[in-house]
């Protein structure tokens, strides 16, 4: 008998959500079987069975959210022996549901209204799933219509306790003083605010959605930032990028605006390092590789995978990694790896038209920059009034670490490479 | 850096945060100006208690007819009961010196002084400086005087705690000012021992702390062994002569061979050089935050120095969590209530809050009570005096505070501290199996009262 245990997908993840099972109670499965998905913040993964065997117990149903990495998700019965009577398949596994229809636990401040519903115990409910709880917890949860399993204990062994319910229920923040700053603030409910209740949808918050929210409200909140704006005329990268393509044709990659925009980036990171920085309470790390992230926008939300030490990297490379990297992100197959810890950020909001913007630090970096579309403008030139391709680029600094004049360095290199794209390629 | 934590103070504070300290892998040192075990071991908790059995003992001798037995004449040896008391405390305090020693804590014998340092303040003992990254306060408190009216110890009239452990001779007449814990088991004590003793109070019960119900039966349980109070009466002056002392009331003048003085407890915050460093000092304590830290960078402090309640255990608690803190230890979010005891004859304890804290909290509180009277193991020991008292939230039926008196009770009172950290409810408490017969029964008949579900009453 084998537990098969909550995998880590990251030296860092401390929980997740068991996805899905692929497999069923009194399956046999092999090695290298996917038996389930895991799904963390921004990654979803297939574990795969280590060992052989016939799958004797699911302990944690499918879509349970908060699941402790290294607790057991199921057992595995090894020898072929006394086979257990396979017991009825969970109904939920009959036919493959839409991710969006897997029952998700009310979010904890929403108090009233249809939370009888989402409370009921869901069918399939397996031993494993038992909340730790104090006795007070339960009955005060019991008595506000709360489920527990949307409550994250904070008490010995993660125990949800008085001060983590009346948290939830968004009583006054009995939580330990560390806790309490992490929180986001408890905003108004929307009734309070004059938005009555069934007049919206509610739309759970899942995991990207809650990440996504947390790190822009510590960014926006916590980052001393400015933006810095600068135009850019792109008809030379324009003609340079039909010429590169034309090289590249029978290689079957297409280098973008955008590839050329972080090799760029990259370069003149490598030129000014002091706006490829990280400030931390130490000192400021000053990186060695322009790690570059690319926004990416998928289904519910963004994710930022990197291109590593992009300064070192070709154009035609640099181009087949952001593909690569930009199709599997919407495929959500990213490792953790690929989107954590890049030194810099390029998002580019040009193909839907957007003249300039800028966007919100992605910590710990030390700037982002912000991507404009090229549209045909008119510029003056010695004097007289001339049409060219410009594009509007905002960098966002921390000023903690980036300061005015080194943010328009960086710019200024930037731009020079831009404008002629031959010194990019150093 | 000579060590990751330095711990100023070897009390019950300063030794259990340097054990936590050295266990989390951390290299620890300990200062200590006097004796290891600190107030505690050496002139607190435990010498007193040491002595108080000697007088609980020789009180019962008094009784023994009721037990149908006899014995000869009693009588008491005060010397011999003072030296095993010292000898209680001597043997703890090379324990201590022992668990120092197991433990790798290098200790340094000495006063300390801060200086100004990074990232935590420098130590000074002596001609040495150690330096640290975590500089721990956990110097105690020591007994509040009143000069002005004469309230301040000299040794032979007028005694503070200190005093009172190691007289030459038991006082025929003595004045306790002060009715907290440390001035009833004094009382408790030399009455034991036959003294005429007189208790001045400030507040209008005796042992203000308790709920109001607790005192009362304590100053008729005390009265009955022969003491007497004053309540809400001011002590205007106290004079000494060669004889003993008079301390004058408002409208009256009391007179015994000596006074103890137990008017509260000022931190030990003097001579550290924190004035210096800017710590922030408020009515005699260090101010931190939950987590013992300082408004000066690496420094930190736990126990008595750091506020009341005044308790060893409270001390210990905090050093432990503080040490855990600075490893990077993420505490449970539970509060842990702290219990308070009181040794006399018979004792106190409790835990939580009382039933008037709870009203004024905004609870709606559910009471129950059970007397000892008519409890079995009480009865067949022949001490029946006392009750035990619950406090619950009447909506949530959280355990909000347990009040106890009677025999034995200090004992008893972790098993309320366990519920109230776990977070029981009435359900939980009335659900608990509590042995037959055993006075603890009566926490179970105080749950179910509360709820109007007592069994034997």
């Amino acid at each position: 008998m084998t537990d098969i245990l909550m995998p880590a997908l990251s030296p860092t993840m401390e929980e997740g959500t068991l996805a899905k099972w692929h497999v069923k109670e009194g399956d046999e499965v092999k090695a290298g079987d996917v038996i389930a998905e895991i799904e963390t913040d921004k990654a979803t993964m297939e574990v795969e069975a280590v060992d052989e065997g016939v799958v004797e117990a699911i302990l944690v149903a499918e879509g349970s959210e908060g699941v402790k990495v290294n607790a057991p998700i199921a057992r595995l019965k090894g020898e072929d022996g006394g086979t257990p009577a396979p017991e009825p398949a969970p109904k939920a596994d009959a036919a493959p549901e839409p991710r969006k229809e897997e029952p998700k636990p009310a979010p904890p401040s929403q108090v009233g209204g249809e939370t009888g519903a989402t409370t009921a115990a869901p069918a399939q409910k397996a031993d494993g799933e038992r909340v730790m709880a104090s006795p007070l917890a339960r009955r005060l949860a019991q008595a506000a219509g709360l489920d527990l399993k949307a409550v994250k204990g904070t008490g010995p062994h993660g125990r949800v306790v008085k001060a983590d319910v009346e948290a939830a229920l968004g009583k006054a923040p009995a939580a330990a003083p560390e806790a309490a700053a992490a929180a986001p603030r408890q905003a108004q409910s929307l009734e309070q605010m004059g938005i009555a209740p069934g007049s919206y949808d509610l739309v759970p918050l899942d995991g990207m959605r809650k990440t996504v929210a947390r790190r822009m409200t510590d960014s926006f909140r916590d980052v001393p930032h400015f933006p810095l704006n600068i135009d850019l005329e792109i008809d030379t990268l324009l003609a340079a990028r039909t010429r590169i393509n034309a090289l590249l044709e029978g290689d079957g990659v297409k280098v973008s605006v955008n590839d050329l925009v972080i090799k760029a980036a990259a370069m003149a990171l490598k030129r000014v390092p002091e706006a490829n920085a990280t400030y931390t309470p130490e000192g400021i790390a000053m990186h060695h590789h322009a790690d570059v992230a690319m926004a990416v926008a998928v289904p519910g939300g963004l994710i930022t995978p990197i291109i590593r030490a992009a300064e070192t990297k070709g154009l035609a490379q640099i181009a087949g990694e952001a593909k690569d990297l930009a199709t599997r992100a919407r495929d959500k197959k990213l490792k953790p790896e690929e989107f954590q810890g890049g030194t810099f950020t390029v998002s580019n909001l040009g193909m839907f038209g957007i003249k300039s913007f800028a966007s919100i630090i992605n910590e710990p970096q030390g700037a982002i920059m912000s991507v404009g579309a090229g549209e045909q403008r008119p510029v003056v030139k010695n004097g007289e009034l001339t049409v060219a391709t410009v594009m509007s680029i905002t960098l966002t600094c921390d000023h903690r670490v980036v300061d005015g004049a080194t943010g328009a360095k960086f710019l200024s290199a930037f731009k020079a490479m831009i404008e002629d794209p031959a010194t990019m390629l150093d | 850096m000579d060590f990751d934590v330095v711990i100023i103070g070897a009390g019950p504070g300063g030794y259990v945060a340097a054990i936590r300290a050295s266990q989390l892998g951390l290299k620890t040192a300990i200062v200590e100006r006097e004796n290891l075990g600190g107030i505690c071991l050496n002139w607190g908790c435990i010498p007193t208690k040491a002595l108080l059995k000697s007088g609980e003992v020789y009180e019962q001798l008094g009784h023994l007819g009721d037990y149908g037995l006899s014995a000869g004449e009693r009588a008491y040896d005060f010397a011999k009961v003072i030296d095993r008391s010292r000898k209680v405390a001597k043997q703890l305090n090379s324990g201590v010196a022992f668990l120092m020693k197991k433990h790798k804590i290098e200790v340094i014998m000495g006063a300390a002084r801060l200086e100004k340092g990074s990232p935590a303040p420098k130590v000074v003992v002596g001609e040495r400086t150690v330096t640290a990254k975590h500089v721990i306060l956990a110097t105690g408190a020591r007994a509040r005087t009143i000069p002005a009216i004469g309230l301040e110890p000299d040794g032979e009239r007028v005694w503070t705690y200190r005093e009172a452990l190691t007289p030459k001779s038991a006082p025929r007449s003595l004045i306790v000012i002060g009715s907290g814990a440390i001035g009833i088991e004094f009382a408790s004590f030399y009455r034991a021992l036959g003294a005429d003793v007189t208790v001045i109070e400030a507040m209008d019960r005796v042992l203000p702390v308790e709920d109001e119900e607790v005192s009362k039966a304590a100053q008729k349980a005390f009265e009955k062994r022969g003491l007497k109070f004053r309540l809400s009466a001011k002590v205007q002056k106290l004079t000494r002569s060669k004889t003993g002392v008079t301390i004058e009331l408002e409208g009256e003048r009391l007179e015994a061979e000596v006074a103890i003085v137990a008017v509260g407890i000022t931190g030990n915050v003097e001579d550290l050089g924190l004035e210096a460093l800017g710590v922030k000092v408020d009515r005699g304590h260090v101010v931190t935050d939950a987590h013992g830290k300082t408004n000066v960078g690496g420094l930190y402090a736990i126990g008595d120095v750091a506020g009341p309640p005044w308790l060893a255990h409270k001390a210990s608690h905090e050093g432990v969590h503080c040490v855990e803190a600075i490893a990077g230890f993420r505490t449970p979010n539970v509060r842990a209530p702290i219990p308070g005891c009181t040794y006399s004859d018979p004792q106190i304890a409790s835990v939580g809050l009382t039933e008037a804290a709870a009203m004024e909290a905004g609870h709606e509180v559910k009471v129950g009570r059970f007397p000892f009277a008519v409890n079995g193991k009480a009865i067949a020991s022949g001490e029946t005096t006392g009750f035990v008292k619950t406090v619950f939230d009447g909506k949530t039926g959280a355990l909000l505070g347990a009040h106890m008196i009677g025999a034995e009770v200090t004992e008893m009172i972790q098993g309320f501290a366990l519920a109230i950290t776990l977070e029981a409810t009435e359900e939980d408490l009335m659900a608990t199996v509590f042995p037959h017969p055993t006075m603890s029964e009566a926490m179970h008949e105080a749950s179910l009262d509360a709820y109007r579900r007592v069994l034997h009453a």
